[in-house]
């Protein structure tokens, strides 16, 4: 479970985020979705720790692991190492159980990282989140940058994390119709501040995000996962 | 021709010493960006204490063993100094270390006077191709081998040591991972320490040093580690004994007081040629 309540957190003078409330229950996937600059990012940084929250409070009922934007891969080192640094706070280094759950993986295991292509990149960075085995994992831009069977692929083995092993998912993404499809309930950040928020249906047939993220488009329509 | 054996010899042994001090300065800078200009400090330390532990303290080995581990301690106070307060700047740091080095000057004068010292090394020279070689320079150059194949394996094997490449390689996710890349910089400047140190106190026995030997010693070793782009260890070892055999054929067939010059010019050479390939490294 994660509850975020009231949280500010600021750059000097600028305010990145301004009193945000969030709440993912356990085994929930939520969608965190918002223009450019809307504070998405600070929110994930501040959720994981990475930046500090000037008011408000954040509760975690376990822990957190994130996928950064742009993978943020180890890009000299071998995809297992890349997988075993991310067990650094659990203790338990073997990756069998993430290359059980990712196969994919097991076919380029050897290969630095940095040779990867996006999508198998953005598969070692899940892995790689998985491996301090958290309760919450928060994933910063699941698609940016790849293609959309690529995203399709990664979508299905989100749902599959989700469902076997009960992992709370916080989704931040620009893809709205990927992120209203995948989640069960959503929050539109505009400018630091919660704007909207509500099941992925409601936010779905709101005019409001219909017109602001869709041009009034049906959503969810052009993937098929 | 026994002349450039011995010459040979001494340069590699000599630049197998720049290549531990230019090695350190590669580790902290990988992992903290800060370029440590008290690097030829640890090695004066190095050649300092096992002096003092050798003067009937210690015997030889067990003395070299603690003057690495002191100097490793040595180097881990320098980094709580130099990158101690969170959010320092590499800039003001590597300012920070050129004073702690100035500092440290005093501690050697007040601690063991002004006057060159040298401990005992391993005593004898072997016949090599006919020219006769100190037993101590060659103990020089298989230290530094087994050093080097040691750092290889702890980088590449354990765990704290993937965790220092993935600071150097990454710092954002090694932090999201849960990796205190503070605490690894400091770690880093604990293993630079150590590298100086075991530096000094190998080639000590073979070159007396003062409190001013800091100053030539990071030159050198920052040579060398120019060499190796500042990030690689294999090329360090190689920029440091192409340094030290150079400077030890100068010295023999032209003047010593030059060796210092050479490996000005040197380091100012690879950086004028390697600056686009610094560019690149830096930006992957």
């Amino acid at each position: 479970m994660l509850t975020v309540e009231d949280v500010v957190v600021r750059y000097g003078s600028a305010t990145a985020l301004d009193r945000v409330s969030l709440r993912a229950e356990a085994g929930e996937m939520v969608a965190l979705i918002g223009p450019n600059g809307a504070g998405k990012s600070t929110l994930v940084n501040a959720i994981s720790g990475l930046v500090p929250v000037e008011s408000g409070s954040i509760v975690t009922g376990g822990r957190v692991a994130q996928v950064p934007e742009g993978r943020q891969m180890f890009a000299d080192m071998s995809v297992v190492d890349n997988l075993v640094l991310g067990a650094w706070r659990s203790g338990d280094r073997d990756p069998s159980r993430i290359f059980d759950l990712l196969p994919a993986l097991r076919d380029f295991a050897h290969r630095k990282a940095g040779t990867l292509s996006g999508g198998q990149q953005q598969m070692v960075a899940v892995g790689r989140a998985l491996m301090s085995d958290p309760q919450i994992l928060v994933i910063d831009e699941l698609s940016l940058g790849l293609a959309p069977l690529i995203v399709a692929d990664l979508a299905v083995h989100l749902r599959t994390i989700n469902r076997e092993r009960g992992t709370t998912v916080v989704l931040i993404e620009q893809e709205v119709g990927l992120a209203l499809e995948l989640c069960s309930r959503a929050y539109v950040l505009e400018a630091g501040r919660i704007t909207v928020s509500g099941t992925t249906e409601e936010l779905a047939d709101s005019p409001a995000v219909r017109a602001a993220y869709f041009g009034g488009l049906d959503v969810g329509k052009d993937i098929e996962l | 021709m026994s002349d450039l054996i011995t010459y040979l010899v001494s340069g590699v042994a000599l630049g197998c010493t720049f290549a531990l001090i230019g090695s350190g300065y590669v580790v902290i800078h990988r992992v903290t960006r800060v370029v440590n200009f008290a690097q030829g400090t640890f090695a004066v330390f190095g050649g300092f204490i096992s002096y003092s532990l050798l003067d009937g303290t210690l015997p030889q080995g067990l003395a070299q063993l603690v003057t690495v581990v002191a100097c490793g301690l040595i180097g881990l106070i320098v980094g709580l100094v130099a990158i101690g307060k969170p959010g320092t700047d590499p800039l003001i740091a590597l300012i920070v270390t050129l004073g702690v080095s100035i500092f440290c000057a005093a501690v050697f004068i007040t601690a063991w006077g002004q006057d060159p010292i040298s401990p005992p090394g391993l005593r004898g020279s072997v016949s090599i191709l006919g020219a006769d070689v100190q037993r101590q320079r060659l103990l020089v150059v298989a230290a530094t081998l087994l050093t080097f194949v040691a750092l290889s394996l702890f980088f590449s094997r354990t765990y704290a040591g993937k965790g220092l490449t993935a600071c150097a390689s990454n710092p954002r996710a090694a932090a999201l991972v849960g990796i205190n890349v503070r605490r690894m910089g400091f770690m880093a400047f604990a293993v630079g320490g150590a590298l100086g140190g075991l530096a000094g106190a190998l080639i000590s026995p073979s070159v007396a040093l003062s409190f001013s030997s800091d100053l030539p010693f990071a030159l050198s070793g920052f040579a060398a580690a120019v060499f190796g782009g500042l990030t690689s260890p294999g090329r360090t070892l190689l920029g440091g004994i192409v340094l030290g055999v150079t400077g030890q054929l100068v010295a023999g067939y032209l003047d010593g007081s030059f060796q210092t010059e050479v490996a000005l010019l040197m380091m100012l050479a690879i950086m004028v040629v390697r600056s686009r390939t610094f560019v690149t490294e830096e930006a992957k």
